[in-house]
């Protein structure tokens, strides 16, 4: 039985036994996975770290905050090539991760001004205008997107005689685990269930002190960060920006991560950022099949089980937790 | 004289612009969803045009089966998905990501049955014979372009104006509840709102197609525009819509002739985000208020 006994006890990370053990087998399997598997599939899963970082950013804005947002593709774009010129200008790694993602942030504060009085479709058009916009920019203006041949980006050393590939898992995981963590604290915390709060009923959250102007940024600003901080990853990772990498698609592939994986809930943003990363894998030769496979999933998610894989994970251990009680 | 040229282009795209607006507004007035399938509804349908018009359809044919084609599709989804996420108590948001999810799939379906390559799509009216109206050159293919728009328009509006079908949709449209106290039958009602919204989509794309190339994504730029006349005309009003749309076909012209060819596309999204800014209900529609 879960018995919790006092407010501390229910904020502890990782409080049951069986989540502890999961957590840390998962852990270690992952620091081993590189000396067993072959380097393709250390790179899908270096793909899924950063995916997934952008899609706990994004759940914090549309999961936990309630805020409909399609510009991710702007703040994408925004983070990755404040990355790419800070790399060039000759900033370290870690830096000029912690930068972009500031910029990206600070992009995030600037739309949420805006958006204070937007609801619902409103915020989505609006949002939707912003990241289509930051394109057409990037597109056009061809000092801060290097044009046709893009950008270029130096690759990462490696070390400690590691391969280039596994050193960049290595310093991708440790990132991941540390924004997650990060994530957790926020949620668990004021911050949190002022978010929710907003996202429930924004009068009735004001009504008991939540200061909508301030955690409505904070949700706009937290996000965007998230989100930088994953397009500076995979700039690096690939070595090379263009503004094609960040369309439309981008910013709804994000989505699709955020609503399958399971709205409000962080396990649920690494499945989903698991499942838009390995299903265009599944279907490398048959591309066109991957809409079809992300829609039908949308659709059966919202249909069946509204708080996606996570939901449906929560659903299971309640089950087994209740044995033989139903 | 360049200017009632340029005037002139922009009027037609806008048209064209109009008509994808009033499917928007038409389905945001009636369900207060916004479909976000309507650019991808478009899109299957002028493939079906096109796929029909390889077998000698001709061209009328084409364009009435397409029409029904792509009211078939969107009446199929909404009592398939929506009404059963409808019965599951599916929120608003929860509703708008099903158009969504079949925005996603309807490109995979069209990529997966005509391929990702541009398509020339033969129309009877021609592109580059041209009338000149006084000083003015336009193509046939404008001036057609134009009165389908002001067309489509007219019998929009007869129908909501001046049919009990169209009071019917307008009752449905304010008052939900109301109407089906009142004994309408709501859903048949919706189904054909978004039947008759998504008929004048593929019919805008049939007449956009013969100047843009036929591929997968050849409406998303047009639907990102018509968005935003509806937002500029008002989500919730029908000429809005239309005054939207030759608006945002005019300034856009008008951009290209006068500041930069470049940003001539980033007009739309500007306009999106100073509406949204300024006055959010747009030039003609009524603000919605928020109960507690």
């Amino acid at each position: 039985m879960d018995l919790v006994e006092s407010y501390r006890d229910d904020l502890r990370f990782l409080r049951r036994p069986v989540a502890r053990s999961v957590v840390l087998t998962l852990v270690v399997l992952l620091a081993l996975l590189p000396s067993v598997a072959p380097e393709h599939h250390v790179y899908i899963l270096t793909v899924i770290a950063l995916t997934a970082i952008g899609t706990i950013g994004q759940n914090f804005l549309i999961g936990f905050a309630g805020q409909i947002s399609f510009g991710q593709a702007g703040f994408l774009a925004i983070g990755a090539y404040a990355f790419g010129h800070l790399r060039i200008l000759g900033l370290p790694f870690l830096p000029a991760i912690v930068v972009a993602g500031l910029a990206a942030g600070l992009a995030g504060v600037a739309i949420g001004f805006p958006s204070l009085r937007l609801k619902g479709p409103y915020l989505a058009i609006a949002t939707l205008g912003f990241g289509v916009a930051v394109y057409q920019i990037f597109v056009n203006w061809e000092v801060l997107s290097g044009g046709r041949s893009g950008l270029a980006i130096t690759k990462l050393e490696p070390l400690f005689g590691m391969s280039r590939a596994t050193t960049v898992y290595y310093w991708y995981l440790l990132l991941l685990a540390a924004l997650t963590l990060a994530a957790y604290n926020v949620v668990s915390s004021y911050v949190g269930r002022a978010l929710v709060a907003i996202r429930d009923s924004e009068i009735a959250a004001e009504v008991n002190g939540v200061n909508l102007t301030r955690y409505k940024l904070f949700a706009f600003g937290l996000s965007s960060f998230y989100t930088g901080i994953q397009a500076g990853l995979l700039g690096q990772l690939l070595g090379h920006l263009e503004p094609q990498m960040f369309t439309l698609a981008e910013s709804i592939t994000l989505f699709v991560a955020v609503i399958v994986g399971g709205v409000a809930s962080i396990e649920g943003s690494l499945l989903g950022a698991a499942f838009v990363v390995l299903v265009p894998q599944v279907f490398a030769g048959s591309r066109e099949f991957v809409p079809v496979v992300f829609g039908a999933t949308i659709l059966l998610i919202l249909i069946l089980e509204p708080y996606g894989f996570a939901g449906r994970l929560a659903k299971l251990r309640l089950y087994f937790a209740m044995w033989p009680l139903r | 004289m360049r200017t009632a040229q340029y005037v002139l282009a922009g009027l037609s795209a806008g048209s064209l612009y109009a008509l994808v607006a009033l499917g928007i507004v038409l389905i945001y007035r009636a369900t207060r969803i916004l479909n976000f399938a309507h650019g991808d509804v478009a899109t299957f349908g002028t493939f079906v045009a096109l796929t029909l018009l390889g077998e000698r359809v001709p061209f009328s044919g084409a364009l009435l089966l397409s029409l029904l084609a792509g009211a078939v599709l969107a009446v199929a989804f909404y009592f398939g998905v929506l009404v059963t996420a409808q019965r599951r108590d599916a929120n608003l948001l929860g509703q708008v990501i099903l158009t969504l999810g079949l925005a996603l799939i309807l490109q995979g379906v069209t990529i997966a049955v005509w391929g990702a390559e541009p398509l020339p799509f033969p129309f009877p009216i021609s592109d580059t014979r041209t009338f000149t109206l006084g000083g003015v050159v336009v193509s046939h293919l404008a001036l057609a372009t134009l009165s389908v728009g002001v067309v489509g328009s007219v019998l929009l509006y007869l129908l909501v104006q001046r049919t009990r079908l169209g009071l019917a949709l307008r009752a449905t449209s304010e008052n939900l509840s109301a109407a089906q106290t009142l004994g309408l039958p709501t859903r048949p009602i919706l189904a054909l709102a978004w039947g008759v919204a998504s008929a004048l989509g593929v019919l805008a794309g049939v007449f956009l197609a013969p100047a843009l190339l036929l591929d997968p994504f050849f409406m998303l730029d047009p639907f990102l525009k018509a968005f935003a006349a509806a937002v500029l005309g008002g989500l919730n009003s029908l000429p809005g819509a239309i005054v939207g749309g030759l608006a945002l076909g005019v300034a856009e012209s008008l951009t290209g002739a006068w500041i930069s060819i470049q940003f001539k596309n980033t007009l739309a999204f500007v306009v999106i985000i100073v509406v949204l800014l300024v006055r959010p209900e747009g030039l003609f529609g009524t603000e919605f208020k928020e109960r507690v």
